[in-house]
């Protein structure tokens, strides 16, 4: 297969992205619901209750859920425009197939013939090339069940290793520094925590605009008297009102971390206590912090000497704290290490496991946590189990009804799948839930390689824009449309409610996924005919694992409006918050509270190493990439959603006056920024609220406007994250650029 | 129903993150739907991200009633000021001109004045505005006065304002620091005093300054 089916324009023609408005009945005043579901949104890790009224089958609005703890019926712009995602003129209601004879690429064909398509495709290639040469590409936005069922496929159904997902460029690099340090993955608190903490330390999280909700958190401890620290190369909103903001040099936060440490330890601002009694390894990182002094931390990360002492005066006094992270410090090369400096700080403080005394990386996608501990990770299996360890692969294969033996092991990670495809191990693959094209760096290549498959099938309720590539594409279920568990920001398992019936051929993605294992002659365990029936199946799967879902059971979460988990049976009310003194687990058994069977935590080496790519005479300014609030990830739903649309129409490049001067651009003019691989040109935002060394582009949008045409594909050696946050461009004003 | 007088509005523009719910949400409401009422601004983006919200302040003697040729804007007992009446309203846009705050908005479409009426529909039934309930930063709030004084113990809730000569009380209240003492807030008196308009600037980062 070589390039796209159509013109470009005539398959956006056809399938958008289109902005919807409010229209009909969603116009109309005094409409009388037939039904208000409660249930929470579809973006991002927070999962806010809302609820959606519906009428004839439409959700045509929303009223806000009061009652539900965590959000009390806050919503962000995205939240209070998400019905909009439904009824859509661009929603898929019928499969398509690849046609370049028709105008728009793609032609309408029926729901079962394109199953036995795929299937007789996937058959043909694994016959021909061997099972490990189809792939498997997944996401966070999947409810439990749904990702849960993924793996299963992948591994019962097409007995290849090569399944991974997009939480691959969104918490791994978190996850993995959390095992390495804990022994488990997931917010060690509950956000009530956060309220009552003399200091809340934020780093590489613009809370505002990517956790809205959080803001009121963390401003509601500010109003009781904590201190709020940011660090982030630009002035979010959560950094106008902070009490210290340190403009960290991007890519250079391990070195932040260190430094911190270091005057820790020089005034004693330690918990010997608990060092002594619930940690390992901390001389080991003493001794490594030695020669981050003020000084040399200061050279490092571009932020002064006196900004550095005082954070650490600040964190070593309190006596109690919350310390949050997300993208900013995780999405490097060495994110993992990052998050590992991060975690030494909380360590030495010894506040964890305390009330008001926290930590978490504040989860990207709305099932960001469920949809990373059950096994459509490419070394995991459900429960948060390792496929490559005998006793965890023999639980699992029992659960299954398969021999040990043929279950396959570890895959590679979602951006190594790609380079598979390039040396031809992989011919064939599946995607759901996922826009590479859009979300993974320097997409030219990605592009590229979707063009390069045999075959490539696509399950989505929008055409995204990898779906172009697509051979055939089955027309999946939103969010309201189908009904499970997720995972939200704070380990608090709650419960999306079906609203409406997916529309003409499409169906629920379980469905769909059980129709291919049957259509394969693989139906054995793919034969569930509601959601909890694989809830019943994953509960089990994860029993006795680190993430254990035994107890959960949906009645028991709208009980208590939510289920934290590990939840070890009925009776268990679950696991609000990690690490208690005294706390049983899983690993530990009783030893100590932290998931080691010593029970103590890990202090571990944070080394500081610069970013793969450093700025140099050609491309002497540092890109960062990130977010905006009105849009969502690769923006496949909101870049459909009229209201949120108008309120930041396109990407837009922010540099800081000083830069701007140093170009000869104007607020507004036309300027092009290059990398290695690729440029891009958009309209200067000229702000001195960010590093004048570095620009910053959101990266939601497709084509020529997506910022992904620059990123370096550049991972880290153990979370493989990609490196979103750093790379080296040249700026230009564009010929002509003036506004 | 009138709207209950226990509960009352509080605007804290130092909360405001600029995310837009309140206007997303404001077009979501019955009596205005498709039309945001809200107005949220960028005070100076080029320099800082502070974003201020406004909403009618429902002022005590309202200065748009005040210029309406057409009698057409009423204050309800409960103290809301409604929207222009559609059979009075002549659109002159007076109102829309006096008000100090710059709330009242001109729909040409139906040439009829249109403003925040504080979700009458919605707070008439006992319920919250909207903008105030889904605000995730607390910047919009709607509750009682012992919650907001328990909720921002650094805050006050002031509800004068002094535009020039004109001194105005307001339904509404805006929350200032509680250090700064003000009895109301002088909307006027940088035009009597000159502007000391402070540059911004990140004033630790001092191996940046060096270049």
């Amino acid at each position: 297969m070589s390039d796209l089916p159509a013109k470009l324009s005539d398959i956006i023609d056809r399938f958008g992205p289109h902005p919807a408005f409010s229209e009909g009945i969603r116009l109309a005043t005094g409409v009388e619901p037939d039904r208000i579901v409660k249930t929470h949104c579809c973006f991002c890790g927070q999962q806010c209750g809302i609820q959606l009224k519906v009428k004839d089958n439409v959700v045509f609005g929303f009223e806000p859920w009061e009652d539900f703890p965590f959000n009390k019926g806050m919503l962000c712009p995205k939240g209070v425009k998400r019905y909009l995602q439904g009824s859509h003129p661009d929603r898929l209601t019928r499969a398509l197939e690849r046609d370049e004879s028709v105008t728009a690429g793609f032609r309408p064909v029926p729901y079962d013939d394109a199953i036995r398509r795929t299937a007789a495709e996937i058959q043909r290639i694994q016959s021909t090339y061997g099972n490990d040469s189809f792939g498997v590409l997944s996401g966070a936005s999947l409810t439990i069940e749904k990702a849960y069922l993924m793996g299963k496929f992948a591994r019962v159904a097409l007995k290849t290793p090569y399944i991974d997902y997009n939480g691959r460029l969104c918490m791994v690099s978190a996850a993995a520094g959390n095992k390495k340090a804990f022994g488990v993955d997931r917010a060690a608190n509950p956000w009530n925590d956060i309220l009552g903490a003399e200091v809340v330390w934020i780093s590489g999280a613009n809370v505002a605009e990517c956790a809205p909700i959080t803001t009121n958190y963390v401003w509601q401890a500010r109003e009781k008297g904590a201190k709020i620290i940011v660090v982030d190369p630009r002035l979010t909103p959560i950094a106008r009102t902070c009490d210290l903001f340190l403009p960290v040099k991007p890519g250079r936060d391990i070195a932040l971390f260190n430094g911190v440490l270091h005057l820790m330890i020089e005034n004693d601002w330690l918990d010997h206590d608990f060092i002594n009694t619930w940690t390992n390894n901390f001389d080991a990182v003493a001794a490594h912090v030695k020669e981050w002094t003020p000084a040399r931390t200061a050279e490092v990360t571009g932020i002064s000497e006196k900004g550095i002492r005082k954070a650490a005066e600040m964190w070593g006094t309190a006596n109690s704290s919350f310390l949050l992270h997300a993208r900013g410090i995780e999405h490097h090369s060495h994110g993992v290490e990052n998050v590992l400096g991060a975690i030494n700080m909380v360590l030495a403080s010894g506040r964890i496991g305390r009330e008001n005394c926290g930590y978490a990386t504040i989860t990207g996608q709305g099932n960001g946590q469920g949809g990373r501990e059950h096994g459509q990770k490419c070394d995991q299996l459900p429960g948060g189990r390792d496929i490559a360890n005998p006793e965890h692969r023999a639980y699992i294969a029992g659960i299954w009804g398969i021999d040990e033996k043929d279950m396959p092991g570890a895959g590679v990670d979602a951006y190594e799948l790609f380079r598979k495809i390039d040396t031809g191990e992989i011919r064939g693959l599946l995607s759901i839930c996922f826009n590479p094209k859009v979300s993974l760096p320097d997409n030219t290549f990605i592009a590229r390689m979707l063009d390069k498959l045999e075959f490539y099938v696509v399950i989505d309720f929008f055409l995204n824009e990898s779906a172009y590539h697509a051979d055939v594409v089955l027309p999946g279920s939103l969010q309201e449309e189908d009904e499970g568990i997720v995972t939200q920001i704070e380990g608090r398992v709650i419960k999306i409610n079906k609203a409406v019936d997916p529309p003409g051929d499409a169906r629920e993605d379980w469905r769909i996924i059980q129709d291919l294992a049957r259509e394969l002659g693989r139906e054995k365990g793919f034969t569930f005919t509601r959601p909890v029936e694989i809830l019943d199946e994953l509960r089990l799967a994860s029993r006795g694992g680190v993430s254990d879902y035994y107890g959960i059971t949906y009645e028991k979460i709208e009980r208590q409006g939510g289920v934290f988990w590990p939840c070890y049976d009925e009776a268990h009310p679950g696991t609000p918050r990690l690490f208690e003194p005294g706390s049983w687990n899983v690993v530990a058994k009783g030893a100590g509270p932290f998931y080691f069977p010593d029970g103590k935590a890990r202090f571990n080496l944070a080394a500081y190493s610069p970013p793969k790519e450093e700025v140099d005479d050609e491309y002497p300014i540092i890109l960062t990439t990130g977010r905006v609030v009105s849009q969502f990830l690769s923006g496949t739903q909101t870049r459909r959603i009229g209201p949120l649309v108008e309120q930041y129409p396109e990407p837009r490049i922010e540099m800081h006056p000083r830069l701007a001067e140093k170009l000869g651009v104007n607020d507004g003019d036309l300027v092009t920024a290059e990398s290695r691989r690729g440029s891009m040109t958009l309209q200067a935002q000229v702000v001195s609220t960010i590093r004048p060394d570095t620009i910053f582009i959101p990266y939601h949008w497709a084509g020529a406007k997506s910022a992904n045409q620059l990123t370096i594909a550049a991972q880290d050696p153990i979370s493989k994250i990609p490196e979103y946050k750093v790379c080296a461009v040249k700026v230009f004003k564009a010929s002509g650029g003036e506004r | 129903m009138p709207v209950p007088s226990h509960l009352e509005f509080f605007v804290d523009p130092n909360r405001c993150i600029g995310c837009q719910s309140c206007v997303q949400a404001c077009s979501e409401c019955d009596t205005h739907k498709g039309y945001p009422m809200i107005h949220l601004e960028y005070v100076d983006r080029a320099h800082s991200v502070q974003t201020a919200p406004v909403i009618c302040m429902h002022c005590d003697q309202p200065t748009c009633a005040e210029v309406c040729p057409a009698d057409a804007i009423k204050r309800t007992d409960d103290g809301v000021v409604q929207s222009a009446r559609k059979p009075r309203c002549i659109a002159c846009n007076n109102c829309v001109l006096a008000c100090p705050f710059g709330v009242p908005k001109m729909q040409t479409d139906f040439k009829l004045m249109m403003k925040c009426d504080m979700c009458y529909d919605r707070t008439s039934a006992g319920k919250k505005p909207m903008c105030a309930t889904v605000c995730p930063s607390g910047a919009l709030f709607f509750g009682t006065r012992e919650e907001i004084e328990r909720l921002r113990p650094r805050s006050t809730a002031i509800n004068e304002f002094r535009f020039g000569q004109q001194v105005i009380t307001t339904k509404v209240n805006l929350m200032t620091p509680r250090v700064a003492h003000a009895k109301y807030v002088d909307v006027t008196a940088a035009m009597d005093e000159g502007t000391t308009g402070k540059e911004i600037s990140f004033n630790i980062l001092d191996s940046m300054n060096n270049e």
